[in-house]
């Protein structure tokens, strides 16, 4: 019965889905309220169609329905009911679906909170999310059909890939980053709305602003779990690899984040409205393209799942997308209400701005350079290979350093004219302890000068983000006389869009250290240890002391144990694992972290020989490793400060 | 500010963005042709010889039988890689990973040197969701389709 209902619930959506986009243009042009309210129906019909589907499938996949082919290919009766369920999105074809569910989720509440304000803009926006809706849901309906019925099913199923069923990450990294990849659906279809409208007033771009937020925090936790899954998972003990998948998810990032920054800009001078407009539309392009090389299999990785038929029909969307977006922008960016003001310069926040923006821009530009040469190389010439490494690292490294220089001089900045000597005067102090950081550094004998500059330019950054956070507070209460925790709380409360602006940049300060500590100062090696006996890294004292096998019905596990002492303190006792699943006869291994808030002690089990007498083990040691989690923490902080619901809800109206 | 002032500047503007595009542009494309890394065979590097020294290079391929020698004590390991045509003797530091045996298809990164051995620094054996144990002349493209890398 499952795969044909399963089928119902997704062409009913499917239908639905095609009138509300129909019908939200038609509202859109008219200008009609009873159309516009049909569209909204047909936006939650959509939602509960699609949510019924999905609720099917994971039924079928805890009841081990085998007649469902998605649930044949990752179902198998000994996985751990936890990583049953999420093995919705452990395949491709159970992927699109839970895509589907997202952005039908993210289009009913885009019409519940849109309901009665800007009706210019609204039914355009609905109609154009439910249109890149449409083509999701047709793919779940037909070539990446999941609940295709099997003729004859088997009993059991092999299970889900095992890296993706090692780590509890695995749960909450790909839903995470769905909500923000597919939300950036939202900002895009308002994006169209403002160039099908031909009009871009203040209040839509607030409200432009407000719903990329939510994507963008999502998406930003999204990258930041997939880098900590990668991290505790897959035994090298990095976190990126400037892996086609990652910059896939990466740079929609870059230009959503300079959207941002550029829809600040236009929401006060009105100025760059084509260009943020431009970045709305490229950051949903970049998803597809994101979506297409991840899912297509032109890539090998973890999340290339299979060799499909979704990848042409998918690059085929992607191209219809991009000449629409061009050709709407080309026909209608004219129409957008000139500046009211002049963009102000050198010394301005809106140059700082300005800079920012070509620098994420550049960003974008090298990152997707490195990700699609090979695949055009290969296209062209017949010829395997790919970019390396140093590539990303040596394009990115000059970029990263002028965003987080920026990061320091933008808010230092006023809005509209300034003078060379305010700059000085409000930089004297965070450009004096840069300096300061920076001998300390090379005193203390520090001397790799990219750490010692990231390091700089952070306390740079840092401390322009902490004066900006206290300053207003501070001004009222020696004005009022008010205590200061006071002054400060009520600032950040009546100020928490920009508060929580200044506390996201925080997050990214603690990130860019702890990427330049635990890059430039981490050491590795390889050992080999015998049963008994102890051999010394960086001060860690290893024993080995023995091996246990671990049965579980889904695979078997071999531990090795290690004494870990430092400087003559037991540290405790690190198990490292390899895992191997039966069904699919690969080892996984299951690294031990040790993590200090100084540095990480990261164990790696290579090999244990047949006897158990000898281990050996990859060890690394990296130094600030869980600022990075931290300073993620920070920014999702930043953005809950920022989005905080307020009580103004009169601008919605306006 | 005048009309023809504003004009200027906004054509300096421009310019300036148009050299600062077209510098990346240049900047990017040199980076990319030095940070390249090569999908080969044995075959393929047999037959370039001389000219893949240097290079980084992904050998795909099987261990050949009775090839490997792995010491503990020295963290080296040595076999020979092959594709049915042609063979090529790798050595990599540290210790083969668990599923490492004669006869399982590899993908190996690392370069060429003069005496004609591959020295690698990093060993991926070839995972299948169905496991076979690979053909001796599978075609390069078949061993990179099944590898697990990330």
């Amino acid at each position: 019965m499952i795969p044909e209902l399963g089928r119902a619930a997704v062409l009913l959506g499917l239908a639905a889905c095609s009138v509300g986009a129909v019908t939200g243009m038609w509202a859109g042009k008219t200008g009609r309220e009873d159309v516009w309210r049909w569209t909204r129906w047909m936006a939650l019909a959509f939602m509960i169609s699609i949510a019924v589907a999905t609720g099917l499938m994971e039924y079928a996949l805890i009841t081990h329905d085998y007649s469902v082919k998605y649930v044949a290919e990752v179902g198998s009766n000994e996985t751990p009911l936890a990583f049953t369920i999420v093995s919705l999105w452990s395949s491709l074809d159970g992927s699109i679906l839970l895509w589907a569910l997202i952005l039908a989720i993210w289009a009913a509440v885009f019409a519940v909170k849109l309901k009665d304000s800007h009706p210019e803009h609204a039914p355009w926006a609905l109609g154009s999310i439910l249109l890149v809706g449409v083509f999701f849901t047709f793919l779940v309906s037909g070539i990446a059909n999941p609940f295709e019925r099997v003729p004859s099913p088997l009993d059991n199923g092999p299970g889900p890939n095992p890296l993706l069923q090692n780590h509890i990450l695995m749960i909450v990294h790909p839903p995470t980053l769905y909500l923000g990849y597919v939300g950036m659906t939202v900002p895009f279809g308002m994006g169209c709305a403002a160039l099908l409208s031909g009009r871009m007033p203040t209040s839509w771009a607030r409200a432009m602003r407000r719903w990329m937020l939510v994507p963008w925090a999502c998406l930003t936790v999204g990258i930041i779990l997939g880098g900590w899954w990668s991290y505790e998972v897959l035994g090298w003990g990095g976190y990126w690899a400037w892996d086609p998948v990652e910059n896939a998810s990466f740079m929609p990032w870059l230009t959503a984040t300079a959207f941002i920054h550029s829809s600040m800009v236009m929401e006060r001078r009105e100025h760059l409205k084509g260009w943020t407009i431009t970045l709305v539309m490229a950051t949903f392009l970049l998803t597809l393209l994101g979506t297409f090389m991840t899912r297509s299999g032109v890539f090998n990785s973890v999340h290339s799942f299979t060799q499909s038929p979704i990848g042409p029909v998918f690059l085929g969307y992607l191209g219809v997308m991009l000449v629409v977006s061009v050709l709407l922008l080309a026909a209608r960016v004219d129409t957008l209400s000139p500046p009211t003001a002049k963009l102000e310069g050198p010394w301005s926040r809106d140059m700082a701005f300005l800079g920012n923006n070509l620098l994420f821009a550049a960003f974008t530009f090298t990152v997707l350079l490195g990700t699609v040469y090979p695949l055009l190389n290969e296209v062209m010439t017949d010829v395997q290979i790919s970019v390396g490494e140093p590539y990303f690292n040596r394009m990115s490294v000059p970029i990263c350093l002028g965003i987080l220089f920026l990061m320091g001089v933008g808010p230092a900045l006023p809005w509209g004219r300034a003078t060379f000597s305010t700059l000085v005067s409000r930089l004297a102090v965070p450009s004096g302890l840069a300096v300061a950081i920076a001998i300390g550094c090379v005193a203390t004998g520090l001397r790799e000068w990219v750490a010692i500059l990231t390091f700089a330019l952070s306390g740079f950054a840092g401390a322009v983000t902490l004066r900006e956070l206290t300053e207003p507070g501070r001004q009222r209460a020696s004005k009022l006389g008010e205590p200061l925790l006071s002054a400060l709380m009520q600032t950040w409360r009546t100020g928490h869009r920009r508060a929580g602006g200044y506390v996201v940049h925080f997050g990214v300060v603690m990130i860019a250290v702890a990427i330049a500590a635990s890059s430039v100062y981490r050491s590795e090696t390889e050992m080999t240890i015998r049963e008994g006996k102890t051999k010394s890294f960086m001060g860690y004292d290893i024993t080995y002391t023995g091996t246990e096998r671990l049965d579980e019905p889904h695979r078997w596990s071999r531990v090795a144990r290690f004494d870990i002492d430092k400087d003559g303190e037991n540290l405790g006792q690190a198990e490292p694992r390899l895992n191997h699943y039966k069904k699919m006869n690969q080892s996984i291994g299951t690294p031990t972290v040790m993590s200090g808030l100084d540095e990480d002690l990261y164990l790696s089990l290579v090999q244990v020989d047949p006897e158990g007498k000898m281990a050996s083990l990859s060890v690394v040691v990296e130094p600030l490793v869980i600022w990075l989690w931290a300073g993620g923490g920070v920014m999702l902080l930043g953005c809950v400060i920022a989005g905080w619901p307020t009580r103004r809800r009169r601008e919605d109206a306006a | 500010m005048s009309e023809n002032n504003a004009g200027q500047r906004r054509l300096a503007l421009v310019v300036s963005l148009l050299v600062a595009g077209a510098a990346l542009a240049f900047v990017s494309f040199g980076n990319i042709g030095e940070n390249l890394v090569y999908y080969w065979n044995p075959t393929q590097l047999v037959e370039a010889g001389n000219k893949s020294i240097g290079a980084t290079i992904r050998l795909g391929g099987v261990v050949k039988d009775g090839t490997v020698d792995w010491q503990p004590d020295e963290e080296a390991l040595a076999f020979v890689v092959s594709d049915g045509t042609e063979e090529v003797s790798v050595q990599c530091s540290g210790a083969p990973p668990q599923m490492f045996r004669e006869g399982i298809g590899v993908v190996v990164e690392g370069t060429m040197t003069q005496g004609g051995v591959f020295k690698s620094s990093r060993l991926m054996v070839k995972h299948s969701n169905e496991y076979k144990a690979p053909k001796e002349g599978a075609s390069v493209e078949d061993l990179y389709d099944t590898v697990e890398s990330l």
